[in-house]
């Protein structure tokens, strides 16, 4: 079994799986019961200034929507940060702590955008030996309309301020949590850099109403008649929160920085992906709240088997793997040529790659009385949409074209040199090839 | 002693009282809410789907299915209703393993089919159950058709008919309308009142008079029709059953399954029903199955289908023969009836077994003695009262593609009826098609 065992900047886990700061790291229960199960670490839900607590809501905090069978793919939340007094949580902190003293534990922290509401803070809460601070600047609700979480997570110069006066306030590592409801994800990620950060974790959540009460016509989670934006995680945000992550690893600027992924993290497959694309670990939540604990188990061996297989010893060597592939659309090469592949044996006839290549594509599928469907080289473009409609897996693959094969559809020989946008003569700009 | 499974002859009351109602319970319970969700999800939507193509009424499964996805069970019902106006009934009896989930593209990918017919009768029970008729008769065309019979394909032509503006009276020559639904199917598969709830749903569109207990004969004739109505539409069923020649049918136990299953049907109190000790029953069709597992729940002892081909000549398909099994029913293959023995009353029957040489089946030699105080012959019904001067072609009245007898303004559907199985939905199919025809020859469009 490969060793699992992580360090993210200079923080030590058993493993790279670490609980999200959200509920369910609200409090000491859960927390001791996920270290339990097996969790490598925690990041405690954002704790905010000492005095009175925050207020959430007392009607629901949540809103869904569902794949087939219900499974729940996005799930939408209008809570704050912790409601709990800050002592509370602090002593909790220290006492958890001092007992899973192998497991990562990380202060998330959303203060007022002040100086000294941040410089007097981080050092009481260092004292219940918490291994670093997240600073929460991405929680897109509530908070945000008093000015903090995604409000100063918007303005990198914000960013950038903040993320100094900790580093002035602490020698602990700094991971600054960034907020995906902003149009360059760059533009943050680099003002966290310049201040000092230790570190980003990526994505909080999206602005986003998940639902509309078709009755009461009222967005959902509803209270008393009125809803107000949430938000969004789950798997439906995968795809947006890898394609950041990819995005701050590739960019020279901030190359190298380390990379907390998070996500729509529901198995370790989705963790080796968002490794393979530049994270050092990644942290789950809704998955977590969809299915408990007990997940990490998967976790943990899927993510061993595949390291094994790959002869790879640790998950230092899997991250940033995918990186150098990540390019521009323009480096794409337009001289690979695949075309859609029907395995007949595997067919079951539904006649989805037809309905859909037909009504929205190319026209590239043929389809006999006895339901026999088939691809037509000569239309095919290799779109891939027949493959991702496809009900079987594995069905409908794409086979790539041999230099010096015909391409059907274009008649030209599929040539076996690089070509890219940036070369092609259909480009105004193109600099002439060499 | 009160009587139970191994008291002999022909009794009533072989079971405690309480356990009727449980044994004839619903054989597929209607699925609740989540259940049909979770059902319903597994439909891939496919595109000119195979079940659809395998429905002789043409349902279009996918979009009903998808409406129940999305919440809209009674809109799903209305596209079941567009095609079948009894998808109630067919959603309880179609032979659904060798319709349309037999094609389903998910019994190819897992052996396990969507199951539409649990779903389609999700969709028609929360629609009827409203209480609602969801046609309304067009304009009225001042024509006036004669529906003869009252089965499955005379109710759904008289729908048709009548929901397009047409005054149409409907005969049967039973008191009850609904035929073969009302006398002919197994009650677990209709229980409840079923088939007359979904008669007086059907009626509601209005413009249908009933004339029941009227039959085709001395009084009311077909000549007597052609010139009362613009057209008439004969769906009157097979009414005769084909005779059994074999030593012995006259002993006292040995009766015609199709009555059985009518008497069981019509009893409000099934422990007052003899059945035998040791019942045989003669065929292989859905009948026999009916009329096996049923003589097994009112508690005799054993039930023996005895069918003189082999498992795959076998009219009910496999799925129905396991539900026999299932039930405790043993079904004997290549086995032909030789006498019915007893004095009096029946008490064994001989058979002698038989082997498919070249095509043509013949008798071993071999001879087996089963015991039976009971035997229920079904080995097919005919068609007897056919009126004078239609063609008559396979023991069937002859008919096109659209209904179209040989005579003038006379069409005819159902069993009747040349052409097609002869199930319930193949019956709904004939009688709406036919319907079609009649609309368009009376409003000069045929």
């Amino acid at each position: 079994m490969a060793d699992l065992t992580s360090e993210f900047c200079g923080i030590k886990s058993p493993n790279p799986f670490w609980l999200a700061s959200a509920p369910p790291t609200d409090k000491e229960y859960n927390v001791r019961r996920a270290f339990e199960a097996g969790w490598g670490g925690v990041v405690w839900k954002t704790l905010g200034e000492e005095g009175l607590p925050v207020v959430n809501v007392n009607g629901p905090r949540y809103g869904a929507i569902y794949g087939a069978d219900r499974r729940l793919l996005g799930l939408n939340n209008i809570e704050l940060i912790t409601d709990r007094p800050l002592e509370v949580n602090l002593a909790e902190m220290t006492r958890v702590k001092k007992d899973y003293p192998d497991r990562a534990l990380i202060a998330s922290v959303m203060v007022p955008c002040d100086e000294k509401s941040w410089k007097d803070i981080l050092p009481r809460i260092a004292e219940t030996g918490c291994d670093g601070f997240e600073l929460n600047f991405g929680c897109p609700h509530g908070m945000a309309e008093r000015g903090m979480g995604s409000a100063v997570g918007q303005v990198p110069e914000y960013i950038e301020m903040v993320t100094r006066w900790c580093k002035e306030a602490t020698g602990l590592p700094i991971i600054v949590k960034l907020t995906p409801n902003i149009s360059n994800i760059l533009l943050p990620a680099e003002a966290a850099k310049r201040g000092g950060a230790d570190a980003v974790s990526l994505i909080n959540t999206i602005n986003s109403i998940s639902s509309v009460n078709l009755d009461s016509f009222c967005p959902e989670p509803m209270i008393d008649g009125k809803g107000t934006h949430g938000g969004y995680c789950g798997p439906a945000v995968k795809p947006i929160a890898m394609n950041m992550v990819a995005e701050i690893a590739r960019n020279p600027e901030t190359h190298g920085l380390p990379i907390s992924g998070i996500g729509g993290v529901t198995t370790w497959r989705d963790a080796a992906e968002f490794l393979a694309l530049g994270a050092g670990n990644v942290q789950v939540c809704t998955a977590v709240m969809t299915y408990g604990f007990k997940i990490v188990e998967e976790m943990i061996s899927g993510l061993s088997e595949y390291l094994d297989e790959k002869g790879m010893t640790s998950v230092a060597e899997l991250s940033g793997k995918a990186v150098p592939n990540v390019t521009d659309w323009q480096y794409l090469n337009l001289n690979h040529v695949t075309k859609a592949v029907i395995d007949q044996d595997e067919c079951i006839s539904c006649g989805r790659c037809y309905a859909a290549c037909e009504d929205t594509s190319h026209q590239a599928i043929s389809m006999t009385s006895d339901r026999v469907f088939e691809v037509m080289d000569d239309e095919c473009v290799a779109c891939n949409l027949c493959v991702n409609v496809c009900p079987i897996e594995g069905c409908i693959t794409m086979k790539t074209l041999e230099p010096g094969d015909l391409d059907e559809r274009t008649g030209k020989i599929v040539s076996k040199d690089y070509g890219n946008w940036t070369k092609h003569p259909n480009n105004p700009s193109a600099t002439a090839a060499e | 002693m009160p009587n139970n499974e191994r008291t002999s002859g022909l009794v009533s009351a072989r079971l405690p009282q309480s356990d009727y109602a449980e044994r004839f319970t619903d054989l597929h319970p209607q699925l609740d809410d989540h259940e049909a969700q979770v059902a319903a999800d597994r439909c891939y939507f496919c595109h000119d789907a195979p079940c659809m193509t395998a429905c002789p009424t043409s349902i279009d499964i996918p979009l009903f299915i998808r409406q129940i996805v999305t919440g809209t069970p009674a809109a799903a019902a209305k596209t079941i209703f567009d095609q079948n106006i009894l998808g109630g009934m067919c959603a309880r009896v179609c032979p659904t393993e060798t319709l349309c989930e037999e094609v389903c593209v998910r019994e190819i990918a897992e052996g396990k089919p969507v199951e539409i017919g649990r779903l389609q009768r999700f969709a028609t029970d929360t629609l009827m159950s409203k209480q609602v008729h969801p046609y309304k008769r067009a304009a009225t065309t001042g024509k006036t058709i004669a529906v003869v019979g009252a089965g499955p394909s005379g109710l759904a032509a008289a729908h048709r008919l009548a929901m397009l503006g047409h005054d149409v009276t409907l005969f049967d020559a039973r008191e009850k309308l609904g035929g073969l639904n009302e006398f002919g199917i197994a009650s677990y598969k209709s229980t409840e009142d079923f088939a007359q709830k979904e008669v007086d749903w059907l009626l509601a569109i209005g413009g249908i008079t009933v004339e029941a207990g009227k039959a085709l004969g001395d009084t009311l004739t077909l000549d007597s029709l052609q010139s009362d109505f613009d057209a008439v539409f004969l769906s009157i069923g097979l009414a005769g059953v084909n005779a059994l020649r074999a030593d012995g049918m006259d002993l006292d136990g040995v009766e015609d399954a199709v009555e059985f299953i009518a008497r069981l049907r019509q009893s409000t109190d099934l422990s007052t029903l003899p059945v035998g000790r040791n019942v045989v029953v003669i065929g292989g069709g859905m009948t026999a199955v009916d009329a096996a597992v049923q003589a097994k729940l009112l508690g005799a002892q054993t039930v023996t289908m005895a069918y003189r081909r082999g498992k795959d000549r076998m009219g009910a398909s496999v799925y129905e023969q396991d539900l026999a099994t299932s039930k405790g029913v043993s079904i004997v293959y290549n086995a032909q009836p030789v006498a019915v023995l007893g004095g009096g009353a029946c008490r064994a029957m001989t058979f002698e077994y038989t082997a498919e040489i070249d095509g043509t089946l013949q008798g071993t030699g071999e001879m087996v003695e089963i015991a039976a105080d009971q035997v229920l012959v079904a080995i097919g019904q005919k068609l007897v009262g056919a009126p004078q001067g239609l063609t008559i072609e396979g023991g069937k009245i002859a008919v096109d593609v659209f209904g179209k007898t040989t005579m003038q303004n006379v069409w005819a559907g159902g069993d009747c009826a040349s052409g097609g199985d002869d199930l319930t939905v193949t019956a709904v199919a004939e009688g709406r098609d036919a319907a079609m025809d009649i609309h368009a020859v009376l409003m000069g469009e045929g």
